[in-house]
């Protein structure tokens, strides 16, 4: 058996294109329905990345852009956890990355002009290839929370932004990993473009004791699944046949 | 016992917000910190093919272009063949065929240097006209949308395309063709992407 195409994305699990609540996605979300593929040679491929393209340094937030000996502000912790497909499988060697706001909620972008001051030894920005077994980790601090215009009194709950490419072109994926008992979780309307409560859970990294660093850095868990694909025990009849 | 099936859920998207620049191309975004950024170079100093450029805009449905875009490019090399172990054929050293570009912050203009991909053979035997999938993300976009660029000077594979073929509006095929002209001597190919109205892009659920 070899693998064959990838499961049918779940459309209602994932938000929709148009979510007024969240204002940008007016104007940006098409209109006309999508046209649907069976995915392709082209769509099963897609980018292989290997130790060449990165640096182990670059997973590390904390000193990845600090100054030597010098360390940024804010809560220190891991984010860790597993790359898994729809069938429960590890995905092994697939590039992650990560970016975020300092912990005073500013991001080191030009167009960021919130009153937090920029950390001069956070850049704000990791990456990682999954291991054999399909885990990854980070080390960074944990993102401030911070406003933005879309109502007037709209603020993000603390959140890592998160790019996965799993081994497949169709299976490329952008989230924001969120953190377990923030109270702005249940505010937010681009986390609210989510229909599914059950579907945000997942997105909410869980407090993970036993992988802290006793009296160094605080732990959380997120793993994140890609779309699986299909076992091909029988072949498509061609159409017409 | 009820029998369980056991299956995960593929993790939700979330837009990738104003400043995925930071994340997927500091550098674009004004500051260094990777040894190397990725995706800068498609198809490397060995690609056989002819040398290309595909650059466009994608506009709002205000009819404004969009100048917080992230778009990634993913072709197979002149031979069709995908640089990936389960495409069978081999393409040159240093030929990935995956590309990242931000749009420009004060034009919405982007572009890509890369070689025209061939048609590639799908493992029914289906031949599909070259093309280059598109993956664009961007503040106000909840799900990446996918679509493809297709060649104008390619009429006859076009023609015969079977995705293009499955866009029951003929009209609507035609936001896939990108557009030739030559600048210093080299092809340039214009695909501007449309988000709604009535010339709106098409995009594949895939
Ligand atoms: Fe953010």
């Amino acid at each position: 058996m070899k693998p064959g195409p990838l499961y049918q994305r779940d459309r209602e699990w994932h938000p929709p294109a148009l979510t007024p609540d969240y204002k940008t996605s007016v104007s940006r979300s098409p209109q006309y329905s999508m046209i649907s593929l069976e995915t392709g040679i082209g769509e099963i491929t897609g980018p292989v990345f290997g130790h060449n393209d990165i640096d182990p340094i670059d997973k590390d937030l904390l000193s990845n852009y600090a100054k030597s000996g010098e360390s940024p502000i804010g809560e220190r912790i891991i984010l860790h956890g597993r790359v898994l497909d729809e069938n429960a499988r590890p995905v092994p060697n697939t590039l992650v990355e990560i970016w975020q706001a300092n912990a005073g909620g500013r991001y080191r972008h030009k167009k960021d002009t919130y009153i937090a001051p920029i950390d001069p030894n956070f850049g704000g920005c990791g990456r990682t290839l999954s291991d054999e077994n399909g885990y990854y980790h980070f080390r960074t601090v944990k993102p401030g929370a911070y406003p933005w215009r879309n109502w007037i009194n709209n603020w993000r709950p603390a959140h890592i932004h998160m790019s996965i490419f799993g081994t497949a072109f169709a299976q490329r994926l952008i989230t924001q990993c969120y953190f377990e008992g923030d109270p702005l979780i249940d505010k937010c309307p681009i986390l609210k473009s989510i229909p599914d409560p059950q579907a945000i859970e997942q997105l909410i990294a869980r407090l993970d004791l036993n992988a802290t660093i006793p009296l160094d850095t605080i732990a959380y868990k997120f793993d994140i699944v890609v779309r699986g694909r299909r076992s091909t025990m029988f072949e498509n009849r061609p159409e017409g046949n | 016992m009820r029998q369980e099936l056991n299956y995960l859920k593929e993790t939700p998207s979330q837009t990738a917000g104003p400043y995925v620049h930071i994340g997927l191309a500091p550098g674009a975004a004004g500051f260094d910190i990777y040894r190397q950024e990725l995706g800068w170079d498609i198809a490397g100093p060995n690609a056989r093919g002819e040398r290309i450029r595909v650059e466009g805009c994608v506009i709002d449905g205000m009819g404004s272009p969009i100048k917080d875009v992230l778009l990634e490019a993913w072709q197979a090399n002149a031979d069709g063949i995908y640089a990936h172990p389960e495409h069978e054929g081999e393409v040159e050293e240093g030929f990935r065929g995956w590309g990242r570009v931000i749009t420009d912050f004060d034009t919405g203009e982007w572009g890509f240097d890369t070689v025209k991909p061939g048609p590639v053979t799908e493992r029914d035997g289906k031949v599909i006209a070259p093309h280059i999938s598109l993956w664009i993300v961007a503040r106000g976009i909840n799900v990446g949308l996918q679509t493809r660029v297709y060649f104008e000077d390619e009429t006859e594979a076009n023609a015969a395309d079977s995705v293009l073929n499955l866009i029951e509006w003929e009209q609507r095929r035609q936001t896939l063709i990108a557009r030739k002209s030559e600048r210093d001597g080299k092809p340039v190919y214009r695909f501007d992407i449309k988000l709604q109205g009535q010339d709106e892009t098409v995009f594949f659920d895939i």
